[in-house]
């Protein structure tokens, strides 16, 4: 199924019917006359798209859709190719299948991501994978790559899964985080880690840490290795020195369990 | 049948429902990933005096292996699925984490399930960290050297044991030649090991004995210095040696293979009569015919 995207909105649409499990089964008319929310009025879908074909597997949706928000919305199964750049909450609440971005993405990707894999070739804005205002858990599974940079608090209070970013962090890079694994294979921003309890936050180049963050040791983390091999596989940049190490250990942060990690690479 | 200069006895081996399962080890060298793979297979010969029969199945090159490093894969097998979870947990607990820079990696998709690694993060006291990837979960240890990294559950799938050879040969020299061949030759297959020393086993046995308690006792029928008073023998005159191979598989199909070329390679390197042990059909699940293997 492709949906062309055929005239920029004046202001934000909440596309949240734009998910496999919406969309299949449907004719184009049905899909063309689902509701998006398009400031405070309800719009049927046709309005801003083309709806061609039925659904299969994937679907397909071409534009600038930098101000259609909620793409992919609560999906747990199928494919969605998004031939441009996306909007905000990409992907919120998803559980399964996968999201290709082949442009940009706009802040808040994947909140609420319990699993399934996201892929955005472009840049993505701030909180990646992270915890809502006010929630204590940010993502509890899944993967996020983005091949270029990410803003400020990715992966805020994740709970478990894979945040991957292969350009630079932001400021925050796994604030509040409660356990799994941020790798950023550029530089991370300024107090990375703040308040982690749990979990991995690595980097290829070296960071200022916060002064609640001790010295290890250096060594060659073998988990790290299945890891990057799997992002190697998913067409991510990891080069041979990022998969050898070694790597320095800090632990952190002391003002929470101390239980948490900060590997960066010492070639 | 003839093959080669061998007689092949129509007859059947007699093998058993077993319980299997593929063990990854991976080290910072082929060296010691072989080291802690050995150690994990010693003393794992025969289920009746070793609670698991285990062996090497082949070498890994690192494109092959989940850490691309240098790995060894190890097949286990016993009687029932819970038994190769224990054997799994006592043998990667104390051979695979002692050994320097391994990890240990689930090698088998399978309906059920042990853990391994869910228990061994215990040794953690409290350390231990999970990782969750692609599906997979995998503990983190920390150990002297740094992390010993283990998955969290092994596959564990309905397999076959016992599979086995005669070799009859002149002497010893030529028969264990004979025996090495067939060895190399089974060691192609996939999906089976030979738990046996090298592959070899001298000390067949028969079930039960004169001596109450015993659940086996030495496979008299073949042992050649009792062919002239044994109350039956099956060493022909010729005969004056006789080794056994036997083979465990994680599905019939290799274990009938691993027989075919083993008889192959046997007959030429100078058996004389390549037969198998039974128990008369009446203890094993499955029957493999040698016939039956070569007319296939």
């Amino acid at each position: 199924m492709k949906l062309a995207f055929h005239h920029r909105p004046e202001v934000p649409i909440e596309a949240e019917v734009i998910t496999p499990e919406k969309l299949a089964g449907l004719s184009e008319a049905e899909v063309s006359a689902l509701p998006l929310q398009y400031g405070n009025e309800r719009v049927p879908l046709g309005e801003f798209f083309r709806v061609s074909g039925r659904y299969e597997g994937e679907i397909l949706v071409e534009g600038d859709l930098s101000r259609v928000k909620m793409i992919g919305s609560g999906m747990s199964a199928g494919r969605i190719v998004v031939d441009g750049d996306a909007g905000m909450h990409l992907g919120v609440g998803m559980s399964g299948g996968e999201i290709v971005v082949k442009g940009n993405a706009g802040d808040w990707v994947a909140p609420d991501l319990s699993g399934g894999r996201i892929t955005i070739h472009g840049n993505a804005g701030h909180l990646v994978g992270s915890a809502y205002r006010g929630s204590a858990m940010g993502i509890r599974g899944g993967e996020i790559l983005i091949h270029g940079n990410a803003g400020n608090e990715a992966g805020n209070a994740m709970r478990r899964g894979l945040i991957a970013i292969g350009g630079d962090c932001g400021d925050f890079g796994g604030v509040n985080m409660c356990a799994g694994t941020l790798i950023v294979l550029g530089r991370l921003g300024a107090r990375c880690g703040a308040s982690m309890k749990r979990g991995s936050i690595v980097s290829m180049q070296p960071a200022p840490l916060l002064p609640t963050f001790g010295y290890a040791c250096r060594y060659e983390p073998l988990y790290l290795r299945l890891y990057l091999l799997h992002l190697k596989r998913l067409g991510m940049s990891v080069g041979e020195a990022h998969i050898e190490g070694p790597y320095r250990r800090y632990s952190g942060d002391a003002i929470e369990t101390n239980r948490g990690e900060i590997l960066l690479l010492d070639a | 049948m003839r093959v080669e200069n061998a007689e092949v006895v129509d007859t059947f081996a007699e093998a058993f429902a077993m319980w299997g399962s593929r063990v990854i080890i991976t080290a910072v060298s082929p060296v010691w990933a072989m080291a802690a793979a050995r150690a994990m297979t010693g003393f794992a010969t025969s289920v009746i005096g070793c609670k698991c029969e285990a062996g090497i199945e082949r070498e890994l090159p690192s494109a092959e292996t989940p850490d691309g490093r240098p790995g060894v894969s190890v097949l286990l097998f016993s009687m029932s699925a819970d038994s190769v979870g224990k054997r799994l947990l006592e043998r990667v607990g104390q051979c695979v984490m002692t050994a320097p820079t391994t990890a240990c990696f689930n090698g088998l998709t399978a309906e059920q399930e042990a853990a391994v690694g869910g228990k061994l993060r215990y040794f953690g006291d409290g350390y231990q960290i999970a990782k969750f990837l692609d599906g997979r979960r995998y503990w983190r240890i920390p150990v002297m050297d740094g992390e010993f990294v283990v998955e969290d559950r092994f596959g564990v799938k309905s397999s076959v044991g016992g599979g086995n050879l005669l070799i009859l040969g002149p002497d010893l020299p030529v028969t264990l030649a004979a025996a090495e061949a067939a060895v190399a030759a089974m060691r192609q297959v996939p999906g089976v090991i030979l738990p046996f020393p090298d592959g070899i086993v001298r000390s067949g046995s028969k079930p039960g004995s004169k001596y109450k308690g015993l659940p086996a006792s030495t496979n008299d029928a073949y042992c050649p210095t009792l062919r002239a008073f044994a109350p039956s023998t099956e060493v022909i005159p010729e005969a004056g040696c006789v080794l056994e191979i036997v083979i465990d598989g994680l599905d019939l199909e290799g274990v009938r293979e691993a027989m075919r070329v083993g008889i192959g390679a046997a007959a030429a390197h100078g058996a004389l009569r390549i037969t198998a042990g039974n128990y008369g059909g009446h203890l094993g699940q499955y029957q493999i015919g040698l016939h039956s293997l070569l007319a296939a």
